[in-house]
C-alpha cells in the first residue's frame, strides 16, 4: 500500500505488486490513471514514498516438476515479471498480452533474463493478433496429451482471468491467478477487496492477492 | 503544572483517555494489534455484529472521492456466535473497553444481541440504526422517530450495559432524534454514521459502487460532523461520542469542543494504522501547550 503524498487527497493508500528486484531495491510498475499515479509520475530521484507491506501472499514459487507458463494481460505483467525472474530457470513460456503495441511492456527485461515470450495484441500491431487468451489456449489444446508437465500463473483483467479459469478447470490444468480490487486499507480490516471462493468470501489483501485458480466462483 | 488527566466519563462507561475507534473501520481489533497497542486505546469498538454471519455486498464495496471515502461493504460480519467465541476472549487481553456494535433487522434481534454480549462480557452496546448500505438493516429504527424509540426501550429493558445510539446523519433534524435516543434511554449518542452519496464514472456511465450508492465518510464529512455534534450537544445532556472525518488531534479537538466527550477514529485508520496513537498523542500535546489538565474540561468548551 503506497502513498505518494501527505495531503488528504487523495486519501486512501494504493495496491501495489512488486515488479522488479534491483538489490536491495525494488520496482513498482504502474499506468498513469489516477490521482495518485498523476503525483507519482512527477516524484523524482530520492523523492520519498512511504509504503506498508509487504501485505497479503505471493505466487507460490517453489521449484515443481511443472513447467511453468505465464499469462499477463495488460498491467497483469507487473506481478508475474517478478515471478518470471524467480522461475527463470525452469524454462516458463510467458505469454504477452496487451491492447496495442505501446500497452506491451517489458519485452526487453523479459528477453534479458532469457525468457521464451509468446506476445499478442488486440489490434495486431504487435506479434499475434487476437486476446492473448486465445493464444495460450491454442498452445494448451496442442499439449493437452502431457498438460500435467505444465502449470500456469495469471494476472490480468477480470475477464481474462475468468476465461482461463474456466479453461484450466476443463483441462484440468493446476494454476494460480493474482487479483486486483479497491482496496481502502490493505491488512484485512475494511473488507472493501472481497472475492468469493469455494470457501467463502476472501480478502485479496489478506488470504490472497494469489488464489489457486478452481478456488474463484467467478459472477455470472 | 500537575497530571495530565484524560480519563473521561461516559455516564456509567468510564474510558481512560477519550480516543476509540470508529465501528467498522477498525475489524474486530485483532488486524490492528500490531500497530497499535489497545492497551492504549480509550475502547475499541468493534465492526457490526448481527446474529447470523452476512455476507455483505457484491464488489466495488468502495471508491474514493474527494477527501473521501464511499463504501458500501454491506455489514458483511463473522456472526454473534464466532465473534463470542473467538473475538471476545482476544480483546479482553487488552486493557480497553470493549464496545459491540449491533444491527438487526427486528427489535428482538437487537436485544438478543445485547443480553449475549453482556454475559460475555463486553463493556458497551452500540446499537447501529444508521447503516445506509443495507435495505433491512438498522437504519429503518436511526430514520423512524417512532422505531428508535421503541427499539432503545426494549434493549434497555433486557441489558444494565451502557446503550449507545449512533446516530444517522440522513436525516432533517439530527438534533429531534438525539432527543428521542435520550428519552428513550440511550446512554449516550454516537455521530455520525456516514452520509449517503453516489459517484458515477462518466466514460461507463456507471455507478462506481456496485450497490449503486454509498456511505460518505473521511474529512470530506467533517464539517457537517461538528456542526451535527454541536447541535445535539446543545439538545441533550447524556454523552456524546463525536466522529466523521478525524485525521488528526486537531480535528479530534474540535469535535470536543463542539461537545463531544470522545471521538472515534475512523477512515483514517485505513490510510495510517496508527492514527488512533497519533491523534492521542497529538492531544496530550495539545493539553500540555495549552495548560489544560483535564480533557474533560474541554468538551462543549466553544466560544461563542
Amino acid at each position: 500500500m503506497l502513498s505518494a503524498n501527505y495531503g488528504t487527497d487523495p486519501l486512501l493508500r494504493r495496491p501495489f505488486s512488486f515488479h522488479r528486484r534491483l538489490g536491495k531495491d525494488f520496482q513498482i510498475l504502474y499506468r498513469v490513471l489516477g490521482k495518485l499515479t498523476h503525483i507519482l509520475k512527477d516524484k523524482k530521484t530520492r523523492d520519498i514514498v512511504e509504503i506498508m507491506g509487504p501485505l497479503g501472499n505471493g505466487f507460490p514459487a517453489a521449484k515443481t516438476k511443472e513447467k511453468p507458463i505465464l499469462v499477463a494481460g495488460g498491467l497483469g505483467v507487473a506481478p508475474l515479471f517478478a515471478l518470471a525472474e524467480t522461475v527463470a530457470g525452469e524454462n516458463p513460456i510467458f505469454f504477452l498480452g496487451a491492447k496495442n503495441k505501446e500497452e506491451v511492456l517489458c519485452i526487453d527485461e523479459l528477453k534479458s533474463i532469457g525468457i521464451n515470450t509468446i506476445i499478442s495484441t488486440d489490434n495486431g500491431t504487435l506479434g499475434q493478433k487476437g486476446l492473448i487468451t486465445h493464444i495460450v489456449k491454442k498452445f494448451l489444446t496442442r499439449n493437452a496429451s502431457h498438460i500435467t508437465d505444465y502449470r500456469l500463473y495469471a494476472c490480468g483483467p477480470k475477464p481474462m482471468l475468468k476465461n482461463l479459469s474456466r479453461l484450466t478447470k476443463k483441462i484440468r490444468l493446476k494454476g494460480y491467478i493474482a487479483l486486483e480490487e479497491n482496496m481502502a486499507c490493505g491488512m484485512g480490516a475494511c473488507l472493501s477487496c472481497v472475492v468469493n471462493t469455494r470457501k467463502g468470501l476472501k480478502r485479496v489483501c489478506k488470504e490472497g492477492p494469489v488464489f489457486p485458480m478452481g478456488e474463484i466462483i467467478w459472477e455470472r | 503544572m500537575g497530571k495530565i488527566n484524560l480519563s473521561v466519563n461516559l455516564g456509567k462507561l468510564k474510558l481512560k483517555n477519550p480516543v476509540i475507534t470508529a465501528s467498522g473501520t477498525f475489524g474486530y481489533g485483532d488486524e490492528y494489534s500490531e500497530f497499535v497497542d489497545l492497551n492504549n486505546l480509550g475502547a475499541v469498538v468493534t465492526k457490526g455484529i448481527s446474529i447470523k454471519p452476512m455476507k455483505g455486498n457484491p464488489t466495488p464495496r468502495i471508491c474514493e472521492t474527494p477527501c473521501g471515502l464511499l463504501n458500501s461493504i454491506g455489514l458483511q460480519n463473522i456472526g454473534l456466535e464466532t465473534f463470542i467465541r473467538e473475538k471476545i476472549p482476544y480483546l479482553k487481553r487488552f486493557d480497553t473497553k470493549i464496545i459491540a456494535n449491533i444491527l438487526g433487522s427486528s427489535v428482538e434481534e437487537y436485544t438478543e444481541l445485547a443480553e449475549k454480549l453482556e454475559e460475555a462480557g463486553v463493556d458497551a452496546v452500540e446499537l447501529n440504526v444508521s447503516c445506509p448500505n443495507v435495505k433491512r438493516g438498522g437504519i429503518i429504527f436511526g430514520t423512524n422517530k417512532k422505531a428508535l424509540e421503541e427499539l432503545i426501550g426494549q434493549v434497555k429493558k433486557k441489558t444494565s450495559l451502557p446503550i449507545i445510539t449512533k446516530l444517522s446523519p440522513n436525516v432533517a433534524n439530527i438534533k429531534e432524534f438525539a432527543e428521542i435516543a435520550e428519552g428513550a434511554g440511550s446512554d449516550i449518542i454516537s455521530l455520525i454514521n456516514t452520509i449517503t452519496g453516489m459517484s458515477i464514472d462518466v466514460r461507463t456511465r456507471r455507478p462506481r459502487l456496485a450497490n449503486i450508492t454509498g456511505g460518505l465518510s473521511g474529512p470530506a464529512v467533517k464539517p457537517v460532523a461538528v456542526r451535527m455534534v454541536w447541535e445535539c450537544h446543545k439538545a441533550v445532556l447524556i454523552p456524546i461520542i463525536g466522529m466523521g472525518g478525524i485525521i488528526s488531534a486537531e480535528d479530534a479537538l474540535e469535535f470536543i469542543l463542539a461537545g463531544a466527550s470522545a471521538v472515534a477514529v475512523g477512515t483514517a485508520n485505513f490510510v495510517n494504522p496508527k492514527a488512533t496513537q497519533d491523534i492521542l498523542d497529538g492531544i496530550r500535546s495539545f493539553m500540555i501547550e495549552e495548560g489544560i489538565s483535564n480533557i474533560s474540561g474541554i468538551t462543549g468548551g466553544l466560544r461563542c
